[in-house]
Protein backbone atom coordinates (compact mmCIF):
# COMPACT_ATOMS: atom_id res chain seq x y z
CA UNK A 1 0.00 0.00 0.00
CA UNK A 2 1.31 3.45 -1.27
CA UNK A 3 0.22 6.87 -1.06
CA UNK A 4 -1.50 8.46 -4.31
CA UNK A 5 0.95 10.63 -6.24
CA UNK A 6 0.80 14.24 -4.94
CA UNK A 7 2.45 17.91 -5.30
CA UNK A 8 4.64 18.51 -2.17
CA UNK A 9 5.40 22.06 -0.81
CA UNK A 10 7.94 22.60 1.24
CA UNK A 11 7.49 26.33 2.35
CA UNK A 12 10.48 27.46 4.46
CA UNK A 13 8.49 30.54 5.93
CA UNK A 14 5.05 30.92 7.88
CA UNK A 15 4.08 33.44 5.54
CA UNK A 16 4.97 31.72 2.55
CA UNK A 17 2.99 28.46 3.97
CA UNK A 18 0.02 30.88 4.08
CA UNK A 19 0.44 32.02 0.70
CA UNK A 20 0.65 28.42 -0.59
CA UNK A 21 -2.30 27.27 1.98
CA UNK A 22 -4.28 29.66 0.30
CA UNK A 23 -3.83 29.32 -3.44
CA UNK A 24 -4.83 25.67 -2.82
CA UNK A 25 -7.92 26.11 -0.86
CA UNK A 26 -9.77 22.23 -0.53
CA UNK A 27 -6.98 20.81 -2.07
CA UNK A 28 -4.25 21.65 0.01
CA UNK A 29 -3.08 19.65 3.14
CA UNK A 30 -0.73 20.47 5.93
CA UNK A 31 1.35 17.80 6.80
CA UNK A 32 3.21 17.97 10.39
CA UNK A 33 4.59 14.96 11.90
CA UNK A 34 1.96 12.87 9.41
CA UNK A 35 1.55 9.67 12.31
CA UNK A 36 -2.22 9.94 11.55
CA UNK A 37 -1.81 11.36 7.98
CA UNK A 38 0.18 9.38 6.48
CA UNK A 39 -1.15 6.04 7.28
CA UNK A 40 -4.43 7.09 5.95
CA UNK A 41 -2.59 7.87 2.86
CA UNK A 42 -0.99 4.59 2.22
CA UNK A 43 -3.83 3.41 2.67
CA UNK A 44 -5.87 5.01 0.12
CA UNK A 45 -8.30 6.37 2.37
CA UNK A 46 -7.24 9.66 1.69
CA UNK A 47 -5.97 11.35 -1.38
CA UNK A 48 -5.22 15.13 -1.13
CA UNK A 49 -3.40 16.32 -4.48
CA UNK A 50 -1.28 18.51 -2.82
CA UNK A 51 0.97 18.28 0.77
CA UNK A 52 2.11 21.29 2.40
CA UNK A 53 5.08 20.31 4.87
CA UNK A 54 5.54 22.32 7.53
CA UNK A 55 8.15 20.95 9.16
CA UNK A 56 10.53 23.34 7.90
CA UNK A 57 8.80 26.67 10.28
CA UNK A 58 11.08 26.22 12.85
CA UNK A 59 9.65 28.86 14.38
CA UNK A 60 6.77 26.51 15.42
CA UNK A 61 8.70 23.81 17.44
CA UNK A 62 8.23 26.16 20.38
CA UNK A 63 6.98 25.17 24.04
CA UNK A 64 6.06 28.11 25.51
CA UNK A 65 5.94 28.06 29.14
CA UNK A 66 3.78 31.44 31.07
CA UNK A 67 2.21 31.91 34.36
CA UNK A 68 -1.00 30.88 32.55
CA UNK A 69 -0.48 28.48 30.14
CA UNK A 70 1.48 25.99 28.18
CA UNK A 71 1.30 27.33 24.29
CA UNK A 72 2.77 24.47 22.18
CA UNK A 73 3.43 25.36 18.65
CA UNK A 74 2.78 22.79 15.54
CA UNK A 75 5.79 21.08 14.84
CA UNK A 76 6.78 20.33 18.46
CA UNK A 77 6.65 16.63 18.85
CA UNK A 78 4.66 14.85 21.20
CA UNK A 79 7.73 13.40 22.84
CA UNK A 80 9.19 17.32 22.86
CA UNK A 81 5.96 18.28 25.15
CA UNK A 82 6.35 15.22 27.12
CA UNK A 83 10.04 15.63 28.37
CA UNK A 84 10.02 19.31 28.81
CA UNK A 85 10.29 19.84 32.37
CA UNK A 86 8.75 23.26 32.52
CA UNK A 87 5.37 22.20 31.43
CA UNK A 88 5.66 18.85 33.67
CA UNK A 89 5.94 21.37 36.62
CA UNK A 90 3.03 23.69 36.08
CA UNK A 91 1.16 20.95 34.04
CA UNK A 92 1.60 17.79 35.45
CA UNK A 93 -1.49 16.62 33.04
CA UNK A 94 0.66 17.10 30.23
CA UNK A 95 2.47 14.22 30.67
CA UNK A 96 0.32 11.65 32.49
CA UNK A 97 -1.80 11.78 28.89
CA UNK A 98 1.20 12.07 26.59
CA UNK A 99 2.54 8.39 27.91
CA UNK A 100 -0.47 7.09 26.61
CA UNK A 101 -0.61 8.44 23.01
CA UNK A 102 0.68 5.62 20.67
CA UNK A 103 4.30 4.35 21.48
CA UNK A 104 7.29 6.22 21.93
CA UNK A 105 8.17 5.91 18.41
CA UNK A 106 5.27 7.29 17.16
CA UNK A 107 5.53 10.48 19.52
CA UNK A 108 9.14 11.06 18.25
CA UNK A 109 7.47 12.36 15.30
CA UNK A 110 3.65 12.99 15.74
CA UNK A 111 2.79 16.39 17.08
CA UNK A 112 0.24 17.38 19.71
CA UNK A 113 -1.57 20.50 17.60
CA UNK A 114 -1.64 17.56 14.81
CA UNK A 115 -3.49 15.42 16.90
CA UNK A 116 -5.68 17.75 18.18
CA UNK A 117 -6.19 19.03 14.48
CA UNK A 118 -6.54 15.26 13.77
CA UNK A 119 -9.99 15.59 16.04
CA UNK A 120 -9.96 11.74 16.55
CA UNK A 121 -12.37 11.39 19.18
CA UNK A 122 -10.48 8.15 20.52
CA UNK A 123 -6.82 10.36 21.07
CA UNK A 124 -5.93 11.63 24.27
CA UNK A 125 -5.01 15.26 23.34
CA UNK A 126 -8.02 16.48 21.90
CA UNK A 127 -9.35 15.42 25.82
CA UNK A 128 -6.46 17.13 27.19
CA UNK A 129 -7.57 20.56 25.68
CA UNK A 130 -11.20 20.31 26.12
CA UNK A 131 -10.71 19.35 29.90
CA UNK A 132 -8.72 22.19 30.38
CA UNK A 133 -10.35 24.63 28.21
CA UNK A 134 -7.65 25.74 25.99
CA UNK A 135 -7.66 27.27 22.34
CA UNK A 136 -6.47 26.83 19.15
CA UNK A 137 -4.80 29.63 17.20
CA UNK A 138 -5.41 29.81 13.44
CA UNK A 139 -3.56 31.73 11.14
CA UNK A 140 -4.52 32.33 7.12
CA UNK A 141 -3.05 34.95 4.47
CA UNK A 142 -6.89 36.92 5.17
CA UNK A 143 -5.81 36.66 9.27
CA UNK A 144 -5.95 35.05 12.39
CA UNK A 145 -8.41 33.39 14.95
CA UNK A 146 -8.66 32.01 18.10
CA UNK A 147 -10.89 28.94 18.41
CA UNK A 148 -12.28 27.93 21.99
CA UNK A 149 -12.03 24.19 22.38
CA UNK A 150 -16.04 24.10 22.84
CA UNK A 151 -16.45 25.54 19.62
CA UNK A 152 -13.26 23.40 17.80
CA UNK A 153 -14.42 19.92 17.46
CA UNK A 154 -16.88 19.30 15.43
CA UNK A 155 -17.47 15.62 14.92
CA UNK A 156 -15.27 12.80 14.62
CA UNK A 157 -11.92 13.20 12.36
CA UNK A 158 -13.73 17.30 12.11
CA UNK A 159 -12.61 20.16 13.45
CA UNK A 160 -13.09 24.06 12.68
CA UNK A 161 -10.19 24.15 10.75
CA UNK A 162 -11.22 25.65 7.36
CA UNK A 163 -9.67 25.16 4.09
CA UNK A 164 -6.20 28.02 3.83
CA UNK A 165 -5.96 27.90 7.84
CA UNK A 166 -3.12 26.34 9.65
CA UNK A 167 -2.73 25.77 13.48
CA UNK A 168 -0.14 27.37 14.33
CA UNK A 169 -0.26 26.55 17.95
CA UNK A 170 -2.40 25.10 20.96
CA UNK A 171 -2.74 26.75 24.21
CA UNK A 172 -3.23 24.71 27.24
CA UNK A 173 -4.32 27.03 30.36
CA UNK A 174 -2.74 26.09 33.77
CA UNK A 175 -5.68 25.02 36.44
CA UNK A 176 -6.08 26.80 39.41
CA UNK A 177 -3.86 25.95 42.34
CA UNK A 178 -4.44 23.36 44.42
CA UNK A 179 -6.08 21.11 41.43
CA UNK A 180 -4.52 17.50 40.67
CA UNK A 181 -5.03 15.62 37.73
CA UNK A 182 -4.90 11.74 36.38
CA UNK A 183 -4.77 9.73 33.30
CA UNK A 184 -6.45 6.32 33.04
CA UNK A 185 -7.40 4.13 30.10
CA UNK A 186 -7.94 0.77 29.16
CA UNK A 187 -6.71 -0.28 26.08
CA UNK A 188 -6.55 -4.21 24.44
CA UNK A 189 -2.47 -3.92 24.16
CA UNK A 190 -0.58 -0.87 25.75
CA UNK A 191 -0.61 1.63 23.00
CA UNK A 192 -3.53 0.82 21.57
CA UNK A 193 -6.32 3.47 21.11
CA UNK A 194 -8.12 3.37 24.00
CA UNK A 195 -11.56 1.42 25.15
CA UNK A 196 -12.24 4.32 27.58
CA UNK A 197 -9.79 6.80 28.84
CA UNK A 198 -10.31 10.06 30.95
CA UNK A 199 -8.55 13.00 32.52
CA UNK A 200 -9.54 14.32 35.37
CA UNK A 201 -8.76 17.29 37.73
CA UNK A 202 -9.79 18.09 41.17
CA UNK A 203 -9.38 21.53 42.80
CA UNK A 204 -9.17 21.75 46.47
CA UNK A 205 -9.41 24.81 48.33
CA UNK A 206 -7.48 26.39 51.48
CA UNK A 207 -8.99 23.48 53.94
CA UNK A 208 -8.72 20.42 51.51
CA UNK A 209 -12.22 20.12 50.16
CA UNK A 210 -13.78 19.70 47.05
CA UNK A 211 -13.92 22.90 44.99
CA UNK A 212 -14.63 21.78 41.78
CA UNK A 213 -14.11 18.00 39.98
CA UNK A 214 -14.64 16.94 36.11
CA UNK A 215 -13.37 14.56 34.04
CA UNK A 216 -13.05 14.77 29.96
CA UNK A 217 -13.33 11.24 28.26
CA UNK A 218 -11.95 9.64 24.99
CA UNK A 219 -14.02 6.93 22.82
CA UNK A 220 -16.70 8.31 24.64
CA UNK A 221 -19.05 10.21 21.45
CA UNK A 222 -18.53 11.87 18.58
CA UNK A 223 -15.75 14.45 19.76
CA UNK A 224 -14.18 15.01 23.79
CA UNK A 225 -16.76 14.30 26.19
CA UNK A 226 -16.47 16.17 29.27
CA UNK A 227 -18.77 15.86 32.73
CA UNK A 228 -18.71 17.69 35.76
CA UNK A 229 -18.96 16.23 39.56
CA UNK A 230 -18.72 19.14 41.30
CA UNK A 231 -22.11 19.22 42.46
CA UNK A 232 -21.84 15.46 42.95
CA UNK A 233 -18.88 15.32 45.58
CA UNK A 234 -18.54 19.41 45.92
CA UNK A 235 -18.01 20.52 49.68
CA UNK A 236 -16.24 17.27 50.75
CA UNK A 237 -12.99 16.68 51.84
CA UNK A 238 -10.55 15.32 49.38
CA UNK A 239 -10.91 12.13 51.18
CA UNK A 240 -14.14 11.73 52.11
CA UNK A 241 -15.65 12.09 48.82
CA UNK A 242 -18.38 9.39 47.26
CA UNK A 243 -16.12 8.67 43.92
CA UNK A 244 -17.93 5.48 43.20
CA UNK A 245 -21.14 7.27 42.87
CA UNK A 246 -19.47 9.59 40.91
CA UNK A 247 -18.41 6.84 38.48
CA UNK A 248 -21.84 5.87 38.64
CA UNK A 249 -22.86 9.11 37.44
CA UNK A 250 -20.87 9.03 34.48
CA UNK A 251 -21.30 5.59 33.56
CA UNK A 252 -25.62 6.85 33.47
CA UNK A 253 -24.53 10.37 31.24
CA UNK A 254 -22.11 8.98 28.61
CA UNK A 255 -23.33 7.55 25.31
CA UNK A 256 -20.61 5.20 23.60
CA UNK A 257 -20.74 3.39 20.26
CA UNK A 258 -19.86 -0.10 20.22
CA UNK A 259 -17.40 -1.50 17.81
CA UNK A 260 -15.43 -4.94 17.51
CA UNK A 261 -12.94 -4.22 20.55
CA UNK A 262 -16.16 -3.81 22.70
CA UNK A 263 -19.58 -3.32 23.51
CA UNK A 264 -21.15 0.16 24.43
CA UNK A 265 -22.26 -1.47 27.86
CA UNK A 266 -18.48 -3.02 28.41
CA UNK A 267 -17.48 0.92 27.23
CA UNK A 268 -20.31 2.59 30.23
CA UNK A 269 -18.94 -0.42 32.49
CA UNK A 270 -15.21 1.60 32.07
CA UNK A 271 -16.13 5.06 32.26
CA UNK A 272 -17.61 4.42 35.59
CA UNK A 273 -14.84 2.44 37.11
CA UNK A 274 -12.17 4.44 35.58
CA UNK A 275 -13.73 8.04 36.83
CA UNK A 276 -13.92 6.97 40.08
CA UNK A 277 -10.52 5.46 40.20
CA UNK A 278 -8.93 8.91 38.20
CA UNK A 279 -10.65 11.56 40.39
CA UNK A 280 -9.85 9.68 43.42
CA UNK A 281 -6.23 9.92 41.72
CA UNK A 282 -6.53 13.36 41.15
CA UNK A 283 -7.40 14.29 44.60
CA UNK A 284 -4.23 12.54 46.21
CA UNK A 285 -2.24 14.62 43.31
CA UNK A 286 -3.89 17.46 44.47
CA UNK A 287 -3.03 17.08 48.10
CA UNK A 288 0.62 15.64 46.83
CA UNK A 289 1.16 19.39 45.12
CA UNK A 290 0.13 21.47 47.23
CA UNK A 291 2.00 20.08 50.19
CA UNK A 292 4.81 20.44 47.84
CA UNK A 293 4.26 23.99 47.12
CA UNK A 294 3.32 24.58 51.09
CA UNK B 1 5.48 14.24 -11.41
CA UNK B 2 8.09 16.22 -10.01
CA UNK B 3 11.05 14.61 -8.72
CA UNK B 4 12.94 15.99 -5.92
CA UNK B 5 16.65 15.39 -4.85
CA UNK B 6 17.41 14.13 -1.97
CA UNK B 7 20.32 13.73 0.42
CA UNK B 8 20.84 12.02 3.50
CA UNK B 9 23.23 10.71 6.04
CA UNK B 10 23.21 7.55 6.24
CA UNK B 11 24.64 5.28 8.39
CA UNK B 12 27.68 7.69 8.45
CA UNK B 13 27.46 7.83 4.71
CA UNK B 14 26.34 10.98 2.10
CA UNK B 15 23.91 9.23 -0.40
CA UNK B 16 21.64 11.18 -2.80
CA UNK B 17 18.60 9.70 -4.46
CA UNK B 18 16.14 11.78 -6.73
CA UNK B 19 12.69 10.45 -5.78
CA UNK B 20 8.92 11.21 -6.28
CA UNK B 21 6.92 12.92 -3.60
CA UNK B 22 5.14 9.97 -2.48
CA UNK B 23 8.17 8.03 -1.92
CA UNK B 24 8.21 7.03 1.87
CA UNK B 25 11.65 6.79 3.85
CA UNK B 26 11.81 3.06 4.06
CA UNK B 27 11.17 2.44 0.25
CA UNK B 28 13.80 5.16 -0.48
CA UNK B 29 15.92 3.39 1.61
CA UNK B 30 15.77 -0.10 0.00
CA UNK B 31 14.87 0.64 -3.73
CA UNK B 32 17.05 3.69 -4.17
CA UNK B 33 19.79 3.12 -1.78
CA UNK B 34 19.71 -0.70 -1.67
CA UNK B 35 19.64 -0.97 1.95
CA UNK B 36 17.22 -3.76 2.34
CA UNK B 37 17.43 -4.22 6.00
CA UNK B 38 14.90 -2.22 6.72
CA UNK B 39 11.69 -4.28 6.68
CA UNK B 40 8.30 -3.13 5.57
CA UNK B 41 5.44 -5.27 7.18
CA UNK B 42 2.02 -3.26 7.70
CA UNK B 43 2.90 -0.26 6.37
CA UNK B 44 0.56 1.64 8.03
CA UNK B 45 2.58 2.40 11.38
CA UNK B 46 1.61 -0.60 13.50
CA UNK B 47 4.38 -2.99 13.39
CA UNK B 48 7.24 -1.39 13.73
CA UNK B 49 9.21 -3.57 11.26
CA UNK B 50 10.78 -0.68 9.47
CA UNK B 51 12.05 1.48 12.31
CA UNK B 52 14.74 3.44 11.63
CA UNK B 53 16.56 6.24 13.63
CA UNK B 54 16.15 9.85 12.23
CA UNK B 55 18.84 12.22 13.79
CA UNK B 56 18.88 10.02 16.67
CA UNK B 57 15.03 9.32 17.47
CA UNK B 58 13.34 5.81 16.55
CA UNK B 59 10.81 6.53 14.01
CA UNK B 60 8.43 4.52 11.53
CA UNK B 61 10.45 5.03 8.05
CA UNK B 62 6.83 4.13 6.33
CA UNK B 63 5.09 7.27 8.13
CA UNK B 64 7.68 9.76 6.22
CA UNK B 65 8.43 10.95 3.35
CA UNK B 66 11.77 10.57 2.09
CA UNK B 67 11.41 14.21 0.54
CA UNK B 68 10.44 15.57 3.96
CA UNK B 69 13.24 14.37 5.80
CA UNK B 70 15.57 15.35 3.31
CA UNK B 71 18.94 16.21 5.02
CA UNK B 72 18.61 14.32 8.31
CA UNK B 73 20.85 11.31 9.64
CA UNK B 74 19.90 8.12 9.15
CA UNK B 75 20.48 4.92 11.06
CA UNK B 76 19.08 2.00 9.93
CA UNK B 77 19.82 -1.87 11.14
CA UNK B 78 23.23 -1.84 8.79
CA UNK B 79 24.55 1.11 10.84
CA UNK B 80 23.90 -0.97 14.32
CA UNK B 81 26.61 -3.46 13.59
CA UNK B 82 30.05 -3.23 15.56
CA UNK B 83 33.17 -1.09 14.04
CA UNK B 84 34.93 -3.77 13.23
CA UNK B 85 32.11 -5.11 10.87
CA UNK B 86 31.07 -7.67 13.25
CA UNK B 87 27.72 -7.86 15.40
CA UNK B 88 26.30 -5.02 17.08
CA UNK B 89 25.76 -5.74 20.48
CA UNK B 90 22.13 -5.69 19.96
CA UNK B 91 22.66 -7.92 17.08
CA UNK B 92 24.67 -10.06 19.57
CA UNK B 93 22.24 -10.50 21.98
CA UNK B 94 19.52 -11.57 20.21
CA UNK B 95 22.00 -14.59 18.33
CA UNK B 96 22.95 -15.22 21.92
CA UNK B 97 19.19 -15.10 23.40
CA UNK B 98 17.09 -16.82 20.27
CA UNK B 99 15.92 -13.69 20.53
CA UNK B 100 14.70 -14.22 16.88
CA UNK B 101 13.41 -17.04 14.19
CA UNK B 102 11.75 -15.83 11.27
CA UNK B 103 13.69 -13.28 11.62
CA UNK B 104 11.25 -10.26 9.71
CA UNK B 105 11.03 -8.02 12.78
CA UNK B 106 14.28 -7.81 13.50
CA UNK B 107 15.65 -4.84 11.87
CA UNK B 108 13.00 -2.99 13.52
CA UNK B 109 13.87 -4.27 17.34
CA UNK B 110 17.19 -3.68 16.84
CA UNK B 111 17.10 -0.09 15.85
CA UNK B 112 14.38 0.59 18.31
CA UNK B 113 16.54 -1.56 21.27
CA UNK B 114 19.60 0.39 20.08
CA UNK B 115 18.09 3.84 20.71
CA UNK B 116 16.44 2.95 23.52
CA UNK B 117 19.20 1.79 25.65
CA UNK B 118 21.49 4.89 24.39
CA UNK B 119 18.47 6.79 26.71
CA UNK B 120 18.08 4.05 29.67
CA UNK B 121 21.41 1.73 29.84
CA UNK B 122 20.08 -0.22 32.40
CA UNK B 123 16.68 -1.54 31.88
CA UNK B 124 14.92 -3.73 34.06
CA UNK B 125 12.45 -6.35 32.91
CA UNK B 126 9.32 -4.72 32.71
CA UNK B 127 11.22 -1.51 31.38
CA UNK B 128 12.22 -3.86 28.34
CA UNK B 129 9.53 -5.21 27.80
CA UNK B 130 7.85 -1.17 27.57
CA UNK B 131 10.37 -0.20 25.39
CA UNK B 132 9.36 -3.05 22.51
CA UNK B 133 5.79 -2.55 23.14
CA UNK B 134 5.61 -0.86 19.50
CA UNK B 135 7.02 -3.36 17.98
CA UNK B 136 5.59 -6.90 16.71
CA UNK B 137 7.16 -10.13 16.41
CA UNK B 138 4.57 -13.22 15.26
CA UNK B 139 7.41 -15.93 15.98
CA UNK B 140 8.95 -16.07 19.22
CA UNK B 141 6.23 -15.02 21.58
CA UNK B 142 8.86 -12.16 23.42
CA UNK B 143 9.93 -13.67 26.19
CA UNK B 144 13.63 -13.99 24.01
CA UNK B 145 13.20 -10.64 22.74
CA UNK B 146 12.71 -9.07 26.47
CA UNK B 147 15.76 -11.51 27.28
CA UNK B 148 17.90 -10.14 24.63
CA UNK B 149 16.97 -6.62 25.55
CA UNK B 150 18.42 -6.84 28.84
CA UNK B 151 21.75 -9.31 27.56
CA UNK B 152 22.36 -6.11 25.12
CA UNK B 153 22.55 -4.00 28.11
CA UNK B 154 24.92 -6.30 29.60
CA UNK B 155 27.30 -6.22 26.28
CA UNK B 156 26.75 -2.98 26.51
CA UNK B 157 28.00 -2.29 29.94
CA UNK B 158 30.93 -4.82 29.31
CA UNK B 159 32.37 -3.07 26.22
Amino acid sequence: MKPSAFEYHRPETLDEALGVLAELGADGKVLAGGQSLVPMLNMRLAAPHHLVDINRLTDLARIDVTTDAVTVGAIARHADVEHSAHAERVLPLLRQALTHVAHPTIRNRGTTVGSIVHADPAGEMPSVLALLGGSVQLASASGNRVVPVDDFFLAPLESATRPGELATSVTFPIPARHTGSAWLEVSRRHGDYAMCGLGALVTLDEDLRIASARGTYVSMGPTPVTVDFTELVGGRSYDAADWSAAGKYASSVVDPEEDIHATAEYRRHLAGVLTGRALKAAAAHAVARTEVAA
Amino acid sequence: MTQHDVTFTVNGVPRTASVPSRRLLADALRHDLGLTGTHLGCEHGVCGSCTVLVDGRPMRSCLLFAVSVDGAEITTVEGCRAPDGGLGPVQQAFVDCHGLQCGFCTPGFVTTITAYLRENPEPTEEEAREAIGGNLCRCTGYQNIVKSVLRAAELQKES
